[in-house]
């Protein structure tokens, strides 16, 4: 099953034109930020035809695992989103 | 300027204490939270242990969202096609006032919020806190969020804001939590007719089964998986250690899936409807990486203060009484008339150290790195423990001697005497 079927379900108030998660760096991507191409439980990020790696935030559910991956890097801007926007659980 | 005796960050379970302990004795308190409302934003198993919300809402049961008490825990050690493991189900715990429950956490946090309102708080809600607020000495005296560049000031800002803590940690009161001190963990909900779910684990009216499980499903990922019963639904999770997610490169969705489809699990889930899936962070570092906790008016609760006990699946509990004991020692003091310094904010560590919340973190501390460096307990052992029963239950001519011999055999190819022995010690160390 693709992440993007399970993520189907799910509640979201995007905040159109300001994603809350950027990569800041340029140039060869650390093999932390190439990590989340799996890692991401979201499946947020995407390796290019480059190499590079590019983020979608959309469909992140706001766990945080990119930001402590890649704490050390320095290559991610990382904020919640505005108040009342992103994923809103039915559940939790 | 309208100023607040105290301002909780959060309404997550250990927010939601707090605010309501400090409103409850009528101090002015103002809680701000991200969320379309208390409960949007937060994840878990989830099970509820009545102990800690009895102490701060003692009627809770008549009003809360509960789903199923729990009558039966099931640990079980899986390999790819087997699950061997220890059950207990009591009828004692089909008591006046059960001790677990399970609850989703959306509507819970929606109803204890609603508590905190009724006590007195104002809670704004689709509010980012940015930032503490200090004045020229450095004490806190406030936050500041995104809905403007004002300062909205307070005696005291109590930190409920979950595992990453992005305002602790921008605050530069709290260091950032390590991928080895982080779980990542993702849920599905799944939906089924109540009288499915009874049947299918051998319940009745409201009683619920948790199973907990660890093995060759989290794929030489330190890790577990659960299935909770919910009333009409199953939730039904794993999680594994950020930072071996990140050295394996093991998408948790496909571990996820693969654990979905155990021939253990999946005759549980079958025509069941997927109504949501989640990812939450759950903060694994235990006693050693507990930050500092208080300061010149601040204090830290629940998941930001790393309050997870994860050998006993304790974490919703500990954000309870972090959060009424972080409280009850604003309310003292105010009442004391005391400022909320940093020296007289130590009675909040105090309180924590008497209690079995330090005490039970203490009791494990060296736990996460003994597991961290010893993944045969989620490799190997699965596999043996298996192979070994295989032999024992089959019936098949072998006498049962030779049998006997095998599995011991197959123990010693597996971790020789020496690995088995250092096993056992490493166990017996992290439990004392």
């Amino acid at each position: 099953m693709k992440v993007e079927e399970k993520l189907y379900n799910n509640r979201y108030m995007v905040d159109e034109g300001r994603p809350h998660i950027a990569i800041t760096a340029k140039g060869e991507p650390s093999a932390a930020l190439k990590s989340l191409v799996k890692v991401c439980p979201a499946g947020c990020y995407a390796e290019e035809e480059d190499g590079s790696v590019a983020v979608t935030p959309d469909g992140c559910l706001e766990c945080g695992t990119c930001r402590i991956i890649c704490a050390g890097t320095g290559e991610l801007q990382w904020d919640y989103p505005r108040g009342g926007y992103g994923i809103l659980f039915k559940f939790g | 300027m309208e100023k607040f005796d105290a301002i909780v960050v959060g309404a997550g379970p250990s927010g939601n204490s707090a605010a309501y302990v400090m409103a409850k004795a009528g101090l002015k308190v103002l809680q701000v939270e991200r969320g379309e409302t208390s409960g949007s934003k937060n994840v878990q198993g989830a099970i509820l242990y009545a102990t800690s919300l009895e102490k701060i809402i003692p009627e809770f049961r008549e009003e809360a969202p509960l789903e199923r008490h729990i009558v039966e825990q099931r640990l079980w050690m899986l390999d790819d096609r087997s699950h061997c493991g220890t059950h207990y189900r009591s009828d004692k715990f089909n008591e006046e006032r059960p001790n677990r429950y399970t609850i989703v956490r959306a509507q819970f946090d929606k109803w204890f919020n609603s508590k905190v309102r009724e006590a007195g708080a104002l809670v704004v809600c689709e509010t980012t806190v940015t930032e503490l607020a200090r004045d020229d000495s450095g004490r806190v005296v406030g936050i500041k969020t995104d809905r403007d560049d004002q300062v909205v000031y307070a005696d005291v800002v109590v930190l409920a804001d979950g595992v990453n803590s992005l305002v602790g940690q921008r605050s530069g009161i709290r260091s950032e939590i390590k991928p080895e001190h982080a779980a990542l963990a993702v849920k599905e909900m799944h939906f089924l007719p109540r009288e499915v779910i009874d049947q299918r684990f051998n319940i009745k009216e409201n009683e619920g089964v948790v199973i907990e499980a660890l093995g060759t499903v989290t794929m030489g990922l330190m890790g577990t998986a659960f299935l909770y019963t919910n009333g009409e639904s199953l939730s039904v999770g794993i999680g594994c250690l950020v930072s071996d997610f990140r050295d394996s490169g093991v998408s948790p969705y496909v571990m996820l899936d693969k654990f979905k489809k155990h021939p253990s699990i999946a005759p549980l889930l079958e025509g069941s409807e997927v109504k949501e899936y989640a990812a939450h962070l759950i903060p694994e570092g235990g006693y050693k990486a507990i930050p500092k906790l208080h300061g010149d008016g601040w204090l830290i609760v629940g998941d930001s203060g790393q309050f997870v006990n994860s050998m006993h699946r304790e974490g919703s509990n500990l954000a309870m009484e972090t959060g009424r004991m972080a409280a009850e020692t604003v309310v003292a003091l105010k009442a004391e008339g005391k400022k909320l310094t940093e020296a007289n904010l130590a009675r909040y560590r105090k309180t924590l150290e008497d209690s079995f919340v330090m005490k039970d973190l203490k009791k494990y501390k060296n736990l996460p790195e003994i597991l961290h460096e010893n993944r045969q307990f989620v490799t190997t052992y699965p596999n043996l423990l298996s192979k070994a029963a295989e032999t024992w239950f089959r019936v098949d001519g072998m006498p049962k001697l030779d049998k006997e011999k095998d599995i011991f055999r197959t123990f010693r190819s597996g971790r020789r005497l020496r690995g088995l022995i250092g096993d056992a010690v490493k166990i017996a160390r992290a439990w004392r």
